[in-house]
């Protein structure tokens, strides 16, 4: 087994299929997707393959060490222009064609018009723990 | 099948047995260890030996197993010798004691966090493990809150005076926990808040479990099946729970009837206020405007100004809310919902729509954020039909 990581960006993940912003949705497509998202975790759970999922707020700062003595230097809680994590999902899967199998299962989350938002998510493999018997 | 222990009853002897403890003369870490001790004993022995009356077996037990360890500390020996000698306590101070441990739990030198955990396991009797899921953290990482706290108060007298409005602040924050794994937080909280009330005739304490019990009544109407948040005007009003409603009003009158107005007292006011009406339409939003002067009066809380302008929408129509608004800071939390939700009222679409979805993106959790992006969404698809 292996764990994987799941990122859902709110920028700086190619631009999806089908891109339109929640707000231009109607209100029951918001729900199918809501609905979506928790019927996955759910599967995910029964299959014993779930680790954890949360959401993240889209505000974030890089913050930096700036010498002895000196507050921590933050880029300002603002930041426009770089890559936001909006949320993950840590699977533990049996092999990598697993963790992306899941992976396009959760970008066919359903969007505007009903339809799959064909979101990119990125997929990182966590690093193992060196095995305690080598074979 | 065996008889299941009252884990309640459990709970609600532990801050009474540590003060018995310390009192003897335990200092407060090590009585703390040695009631959660007794009270593990008491789950493995009680289904098929139940005591004849629990406070004194867990006394005893958790007393040979502070003796067990100080003994095992071979420093000690005089010390325990010296304690073992104590005559037991009377019965008179058993109240103080548990009182006493409210204020340790909240002493000011503890962090929120710590001061919540802290209360959780001395006086509410949690294990570490029951706090950590409830707070959704790794059991180690409760352990260490928790033993770090219990090394920031361990100098302090057991015997000084504390402030209630401290141990109030503290359970009003585990009330707001919510709850996952196997506790409630806000049972818990009411049921703490509860015991302090028999202790403490302050009139804040009675505010506060006033103010929880109107608020649980109404919680099986405040989400849906699927989790998503249903606004007050349009939560079912039969779900609410008339008992604890009634129970919570009486409560608050007879605080308020001592004319020493504080803000958790004039926020069950207010929800008592909500609670009164059958129909939403027949808020009295007038009085609740009323109140939420009187919180800003006694808190000159932003937040009680941010809710009183959504209060003077009401009373006074949506533009009357708006001017409210504007004289507030447009980087308080849940401004941005506000001014959608006021613009909405006034027939402003697209105003609204856009600070809907605006709000969303700053909305502090996700049922929040599901719901503000459904108003965005609803007014839009009107829009372009």
């Amino acid at each position: 087994m292996a764990k994987y990581l799941l990122l859902k960006h709110y920028r700086g993940a190619p631009e999806p299929a089908n891109n339109v912003p929640m707000d231009q949705w109607t209100p029951e497509e918001i729900s199918d997707h809501i609905q979506f998202m928790r019927d996955f975790a759910s599967r995910v759970e029964t299959t014993g393959e779930f680790v954890d999922g949360q959401a993240l707020a889209p505000e974030g700062a890089w913050v930096r060490y700036d010498g002895e003595g000196r507050p921590p230097v933050t880029d300002g809680p603002f930041a426009e222009t770089k890559d936001l994590i909006a949320g993950w999902y840590v699977i533990d899967v049996d092999s990598y064609d697993r963790a992306i199998e899941l992976a396009g299962e959760l970008s066919a989350a359903p969007g505007a018009g009903g339809k799959p938002i064909h979101e990119w998510l990125e997929v990182r493999p966590f690093m193992a723990e060196p095995p305690t018997v080598t074979e | 099948m065996e008889a299941a222990v009252d884990e309640t009853l459990l709970r609600s002897l532990t801050p009474a047995v540590i003060g018995i403890l310390v009192r003897r003369g335990a200092d407060f870490a090590a009585a703390e260890d040695a009631v959660q001790e007794s009270l593990l004993e008491a789950l493995r022995v009680w289904p098929e030996n139940p005591p004849r009356d629990p406070k004194p077996w867990l006394v005893k037990v958790a007393w040979r197993k502070f003796i067990d360890a100080t003994r095992a500390d071979a420093s000690r020996r005089r010390r325990e010798e010296r304690l073992e000698a104590e005559p037991s306590p009377g019965a008179g101070a058993a109240l103080d004691d548990t009182l006493q441990l409210y204020f340790l739990c909240a002493h000011p030198s503890l962090t929120p966090a710590s001061a919540v955990a802290l209360t959780l396991r001395a006086v509410g009797g949690l294990t570490t493990r029951q706090i950590a899921e409830a707070y959704l953290v790794p059991e180690t990482t409760m352990g260490q809150r928790i033993s770090r706290a219990k090394r920031t108060v361990a100098d302090v007298r057991f015997d000084q005076t504390g402030d209630v409005a401290t141990v109030v602040r503290v359970l009003y924050l585990v009330f707001n926990e919510g709850y996952s794994g196997d506790v409630d937080l806000a049972a818990e909280a009411i049921r703490l808040t509860r015991q302090l009330a028999t202790l403490s005739d302050h009139p804040e304490v009675a505010g506060l479990l006033a103010l929880m019990l109107l608020h649980h009544a109404r919680r099986p109407a405040r989400k849906r099946a699927d989790g998503s948040l249903v606004p007050l005007a349009e939560q079912d009003r039969s779900r609410w729970d008339t008992g604890l409603i009634a129970e919570g009003v009486e409560i608050l009158q007879r605080a308020l009837a001592r004319d020493q107005v504080g803000e958790f007292q004039a926020q069950a006011a207010i929800a008592a206020l909500h609670a009164d009406a059958q129909r939403a339409e027949e808020t009295d939003w007038v009085q609740i405007v009323e109140w939420y002067d009187e919180l800003v009066r006694v808190t000159d809380s932003p937040i009680a100004r941010l809710n009183r302008a959504v209060a003077v929408g009401e009373a006074d129509g949506a533009r009357a809310g708006l001017a409210a608004l504007a004289r507030l800071d447009p980087s308080l939390p849940r401004y941005t919902a506000v001014a959608a939700y006021l613009h909405d009222r006034d027939g402003d679409p697209v105003t609204a729509a856009r600070l809907y979805a605006q709000a969303a993106l700053v909305a502090p959790n996700l049922a929040e954020r599901d719901h503000l992006n459904r108003q965005a969404a609803r007014i839009n698809a009107t829009a372009r039909r």
